[in-house]
């Protein structure tokens, strides 16, 4: 019965952080599913995020809330500058290529952020209150920070499926070459893909830093858990990503309740080699 | 295709999570770090003009040799430990070193690298502090962790490692010899913490919840039986990884299991994380206890989330030890006052001492008055000294056990319970609450519901 009571207890909360994780998982899909790059810099880039929003709360009183839409902006120009001076030049390369790019992305930013900001946690003292909801004890800020999220989602399947840079990003993804022939810019689409992609990064940052203590690491377990989801959700496929990161949310929140915290990451990542063993293509299915 | 893509990415995974294992940039070449402290001298060796009956005045460098973590998990409390021995340093090689009777003027430099908080990382410089930078005595890095790893280096060099910041009873307890410990043992750190709740409320139900490292498991090994030999109930031990950031399916588990007392925690990152959410989540208890985080001077950037929190503490400067006390104990007395102490380091950094500070002050206090006591720096005869030395300080007792089952082990050494309190002007402090002889306000208990 105690169980049951701590499993009541822990699983919205679990549900609410899945939209976060399944935010951040959405970024890596998404350039994954467009342009076959495993961006190795999401992990600094979610980082970034939530310093972007410690900067501005603490040096410009600005709400955090409000804050997502320059972090959103600054998220979006970084990818597309990284896309240019990183990214683009080995495109076309063997995957390693642009996994070193990446790599060598993120150790610049996570030098620079360790030189400047060095690794000391910081947090945004910032509350919206919490409530019960029978045994559980919803915090607002987990509560907001799923809606952004589904928000997020909405918005970035509208984008996908209802405006015209939206349906060219699909294009590319599904063909580059014949998307090219038909007068598709492919490589400002991809740049703009992979500014997306960043961008939902650092918003998925942006929102953790409103109930976790962080430094410029921080970002690297985010990246790890968008690996799994990933997997969960079908390898690029953004949609699926938000419903994997739901499932990984809800593995959080049931597994203290009859397992020691510290089995978390162990049943976690042993989903992972399983799902890639049974279900290569995810639970929702891969990039088609 | 799709077959390579899955490929690459199970072994960028599995890569990932080594790498995260193991701290940033292991692959580095190490740079050595410029020690705060001004170097003595440049010349290892430099003849004074003899006088003509004393003896001929030489000056000797020595190096002490130790790692920092200016980076990772230990970063905070490293850097303050450093910050101590820095201070140290600066004061004795600035009073002119230490006078030996043959005429030998000893001053100190320090060789010291970034160890990223990372034992691999700690292993691999610990032997070129020794190999290479030819160290004469190795201070430890800060945590129980690092300082294992540092200390079989030590060991199998032969070296002397004071070890501060270090409480884990075991690497004392595999027969070496080189290693001295300065702080209380992990095994007694929750002592006076239960005898404390003995006198305040004996019918506590108490959860444990700890970090899942040598230290915080140390502690716990000697907090259980502890709190079963006074009457105390546990209702829930649980650990948690060192990168746990979501602390609230372990609340729930608390709150479930009707514990009004709540000892744990591990080390900043995480016991701060877990303080904040333990506020937010409104757990209900009447009194928290965590390890480590709370004794630092960052703690109040939580805010209300501070207020009641309260830690066991090696050294406070509201109740700092002083040569009266050494008197009445019939001990001999060493070193600065603490109020001495406090306020050059607080001309130097500008902030308080925590006891992370004041820690690796006297891990040189230490060794100085080791050397003094030997009159050589021969490491033989200055491990007999620190074998023999029974001394006061501004940071306590000081002395080691010598038998061979616990050769190093500290053994004189008393902590204090000090708790987050609001003084009158509403500002967080944080006070001694035990022991009652020394304590500068009474316990905050039950600890103030959050609004």
């Amino acid at each position: 019965m105690q169980q049951i009571n701590i499993l009541l207890a822990s699983l919205p909360d679990g549900i609410l952080l899945g939209f976060v994780y399944g935010l951040a998982a959405m970024g890596l899909t998404l350039i994954w599913g467009v342009m076959n790059v495993i961006n190795l810099s999401h992990g600094p880039i979610i980082a970034l995020g939530m310093f972007g929003t410690f900067f501005l709360f603490t040096r410009l009183n600005l709400n955090p809330y409000a804050g997502l839409i320059p972090v959103a902006i600054m998220g979006l120009l970084l990818g597309v500058l990284i896309y240019v001076i990183a990214v683009h030049r080995v495109i076309n390369a063997p995957h390693l290529s642009s996994l070193l790019a990446t790599f060598s992305v993120n150790m610049i930013i996570i030098g620079l952020g360790t030189a400047v900001l060095t690794t000391s946690p910081y947090n945004v003292d910032f509350s919206a209150g919490s409530f019960k909801l029978g045994s559980a004890t919803l915090l607002g800020t987990r509560l907001i920070a799923a809606l952004v999220a589904m928000l997020f989602t909405g918005g970035l399947y509208l984008f996908l499926y209802r405006t015209r840079p939206g349906k060219f990003i699909r294009a590319v993804a599904n063909n580059r070459s014949a998307a090219e022939l038909m007068g598709v810019p492919s490589t400002r689409i991809l740049a703009l893909s992979f500014g997306l992609g960043t961008m939902l990064a650092a918003v998925s940052g942006a929102l953790i830093a409103t109930f976790f203590p962080f430094n410029i690491l921080s970002g690297g377990s985010y990246e790890l858990k968008s690996f799994v989801i990933g997997v969960l959700g079908g390898l690029g496929n953004p949609i699926g990503a938000l419903f994997g990161g739901l499932i990984l949310g809800m593995i959080e929140g049931i597994i203290p309740a009859f397992l020691e915290q510290s089995w978390v990451p162990v049943i976690e990542f042993g989903l992972f080699v399983l799902i890639l063993l049974v279900r290569p293509s995810g639970l929702f299915g891969a990039k088609k | 295709m799709k077959r390579s893509l899955f490929s690459i990415f199970t072994v960028l995974v599995l890569m990932g999570l080594i790498l995260s294992a193991c701290g940033p940039g292991a692959t580095e070449a190490p740079a050595p770090v410029e020690p705060a402290a001004p170097a003595a001298t440049e010349a290892p060796v430099e003849e004074q003009p003899a006088a003509t009956e004393a003896p001929a005045m030489v000056e000797k460098t020595v190096v002490i040799g130790f790692t920092s973590s200016l980076t990772g998990s230990q970063e905070v409390s490293s850097k303050r430990q450093v910050n101590g021995l820095n201070l140290w340093m600066q004061q004795v090689n600035d009073a002119g070193g230490i006078k030996l009777s043959d005429g030998t003027v000893v001053k100190f430099a320090a060789q010291t690298y970034d160890d990223e908080s990372n034992k691999e990382r700690v292993q691999e410089l610990y032997t070129r502090l020794i190999t290479e930078d030819n160290a004469d005595f190795l201070i430890s890095p800060y945590s129980s962790g690092l300082t294992a790893a540092a200390s079989i280096i030590a060991e199998q060099n032969g070296k002397i490692m004071i070890t501060a910041g270090a409480a884990e009873d075991d690497a004392y307890k595999t027969g070496n010899t080189s290693l001295f410990q300065l702080y209380t043992p992990g095994s007694l750190y929750l002592i006076s913490t239960v005898d404390m709740l003995k006198t305040l409320d004996p019918e506590a139900k108490v959860a444990i919840v700890h970090e899942n490292d040598k230290f915080s498991t140390a502690v716990v090994e000697g907090l259980k039986p502890y709190l079963e030999s006074h009457g105390f109930e546990t209702v829930l031990e649980e650990g948690y990884a060192s990168d746990t950031a979501d602390f609230g399916p372990v609340i729930n588990k608390i709150v479930e299991s009707g514990a009004t007392v709540l000892l744990g925690g591990g080390h900043y990152p995480d016991g701060s994380t877990f303080a904040r959410q333990l506020y937010e989540r409104k757990a209900g208890l009447k009194f928290v206890s965590l390890l480590v985080a709370p004794a630092d001077s960052k703690f109040p950037e939580l805010g209300d989330a501070a207020l009641g929190v309260a830690t066991s503490s090696q050294w406070e400067l509201v109740a700092t030890h002083t040569p009266e006390e050494a008197a009445v104990l019939g001990k001999e007395w060493y070193g600065p006052t603490g109020e001495d102490f406090a306020a050059a380091y607080e001309a130097m950094t500008g902030d308080k001492p925590t006891y992370h500070v004041a820690g690796g002050y006297t891990a040189g206090l230490v060794l100085q008055k080791a050397i003094e006591d030997a009159d050589s720096i021969d490491p033989e005869k200055v491990k007999a000294a620190l074998e023999a030395m029974d001394i006061f300080t501004f940071y306590g007792g000081i002395k080691f056990d010598t038998s061979p089952e616990a050769h190093g082990l500290q053994v004189s050494h008393q902590m204090v319970v000090a708790q987050w309190q609001k003084n009158d002007a509403g500002e967080l402090v944080r006070q001694v609450i035990w022991p009652a002889d020394v304590a500068t306000a009474d316990p905050l208990y039950p600890i103030p519901a959050p609004q």
